[in-house]
């Protein structure tokens, strides 16, 4: 491996380092993809908690007496009915209906949405929006000297309360707060795994700190997991990742993420287009393959000796002990059940298309 | 690292053990199987094939990717590692002994010749990353 260019790195690298972990380039970053194995910090969070630095991640905020009408504008999903505090999964379209990115937009108040954008698309995302910002409405890109965190497992909550010395257990799903004592620190429950977790949102400082009590608080000693089990886990729960299952020429109906557009929802971008995609000839179906083959993307999916769609994620399950995928599949193909065929180097490996998720542990 | 000292290697991580006077036996290094972490597969090749050496006969994937194993010489598949099918965490808990892959009846014995020795592999690793 040659390095080019410098990579990006979070306030946690020299952690990262000290901890031996398996240093990557991951869209121009250099972050953890495992410290000890990827199956062990898979089976962390499922079975107790693990600890994510995930700041190359960017944190958007976007404030002022227009904000929410900028991005009833920009968000598929609508925003209307969020109350403070609540966050909402929504996609950024284009005008042809192709997805710009899966974000979540947390509404902190009326004037003040927090956005956390993919990595890959930071410069992307935050100049489109700069595009189409409407009057009254200021975007500010806050991820310079801000850390995010990702606290996740059944044990979570346990970490998380001595973290932010509060008790969190009456929080709910897709709700966030402020941090005690922590100035602009926002705590949210949310993740990327399928397990149960919380996401915080921290200024550099307080991230190192709060990685240090993490790792030790309790004594439950907090896993360090890096980016390997972060898919592993985020594609047992079928959550899409962007670049992988979708890009700007994907719209969400194929994607399977038709449940986040709000058709109903007075003019947003890309509901024009939309309006005639909505039974689309191809669909991102979960799919398993029987024997110990392992699908992985770029693969070709057939059905009666027939292509018909392709894997854009496939790997090994840690939890299901098999190989696990998502795949576009020409619409008449997408129903659980059916069967279908993977073609791994040459071999045509028998497999099922399945409802998903393979896990499920999110209450 | 352990690098055994009376084996051979490639510089592709292979190792290579002769076993007694017909077969070598054909194995991923300690190195391969850390660069690998959870070893979770391996494809083996159909015995009675013929290989040439440098050609990928054997694939073993970790929980993240696929990786080709290459043929250290070339002959023929004398006999493959069939625990691997329902053990493939063999290849990370004994590397050099239980997680071994295959065998070839090699067809050119010069070739064995040509392979590293333990103190040349060692060398490649010195190089600055």
């Amino acid at each position: 491996m040659t390095e080019t260019t410098t990579l990006h790195t979070t306030a946690l690298h020299a952690e990262h380092a000290r901890l031996g972990a398996k240093l990557v380039d991951f869209h121009g970053w250099e972050m953890p993809l495992y410290y000890r194995g990827i199956i062990e910090e898979h089976v962390a969070v499922r079975e107790r908690v693990g600890v994510f630095d995930i700041s190359h991640m960017g944190q958007v905020l976007v404030t002022g007496p227009g904000s929410l009408a900028t991005l009833q504008r920009l968000v598929s999903a609508d925003l209307a009915k969020s109350a403070d505090g609540q966050a909402a999964y929504g996609l950024l379209l284009n005008a042809q209906g192709g997805i710009v990115d899966d974000i979540i937009v947390y509404r902190l108040t009326a004037e003040q949405w927090l956005l956390i954008i993919n990595c890959g698309n930071r410069e992307k995302d935050v100049a489109w929006m700069q595009r189409h910002l409407g009057p009254q409405t200021t975007l500010t890109h806050i991820s310079s000297g801000r850390s995010m965190l990702a606290i996740q497992g059944p044990e979570a909550e346990d970490v998380v309360e001595e973290l932010v010395g509060a008790a969190v257990s009456g929080m709910g799903r897709f709700r966030i707060r402020a941090v005690p004592g922590r100035s602009d620190g926002w705590l949210s429950r949310t993740g990327y795994t399928g397990s149960d977790g919380y996401e915080l949102f921290v200024r550099d400082q307080d991230a190192i700190e709060l990685w240090h009590r993490a790792l030790d608080a309790l004594g439950l000693q907090a896993q360090p997991a890096g980016l390997g089990a972060r898919d592993t886990l985020r594609l047992e729960a079928c959550y899409r990742l962007y670049g992988a299952d979708m890009d700007d020429a994907t719209t969400p109906f194929e994607a399977g993420l038709g449940w986040v557009v709000d058709m109903a929802k007075t003019d947003f971008i890309g509901q024009a287009a939309l309006v005639k995609q909505q039974q689309p000839q191809r669909r991102l179906v979960p799919f398993e393959v029987s024997g110990a083959a392992i699908p992985r993307s770029g693969y070709a999916i057939l059905r009666e000796s027939r292509r018909v769609g392709q894997v854009t994620s496939g790997s090994f399950s840690p939890t299901l002990r098999k190989g696990i995928g998502l795949g576009y599949v020409e619409t008449a193909c997408a129903a659980p059940g059916t069967a279908i065929e993977i073609e791994i180097r040459g071999q045509r490996h028998a497999g099922l298309v399945v409802k998903g998720p393979f896990y499920k542990g999110v209450p | 690292m352990k690098i055994p000292s009376e084996l051979r290697y490639t510089k592709t991580h292979e190792w290579v053990r002769r076993q007694g006077e017909r077969e070598l036996v054909v194995g991923i290094t300690e190195h391969a199987q850390e660069e690998l972490k959870d070893v979770v597969f391996v494809e083996l090749p159909p015995v009675g094939k013929q290989v040439k050496a440098g050609e990928a006969v054997a694939v073993v994937e970790s929980v993240k990717a696929a990786f080709d194993i290459y043929a250290p010489v070339s002959g023929t598949i004398a006999t493959v590692n069939a625990q691997l099918g329902s053990k493939p965490q063999l290849v990370n808990q004994d590397a050099y002994g239980e997680g071994w892959f295959f065998a070839i009846a090699p067809s050119q014995p010069g070739e064995w010749e040509q392979l590293m020795s333990a103190g040349d592999y060692a060398k490649t690793f010195q190089v600055s990353t």
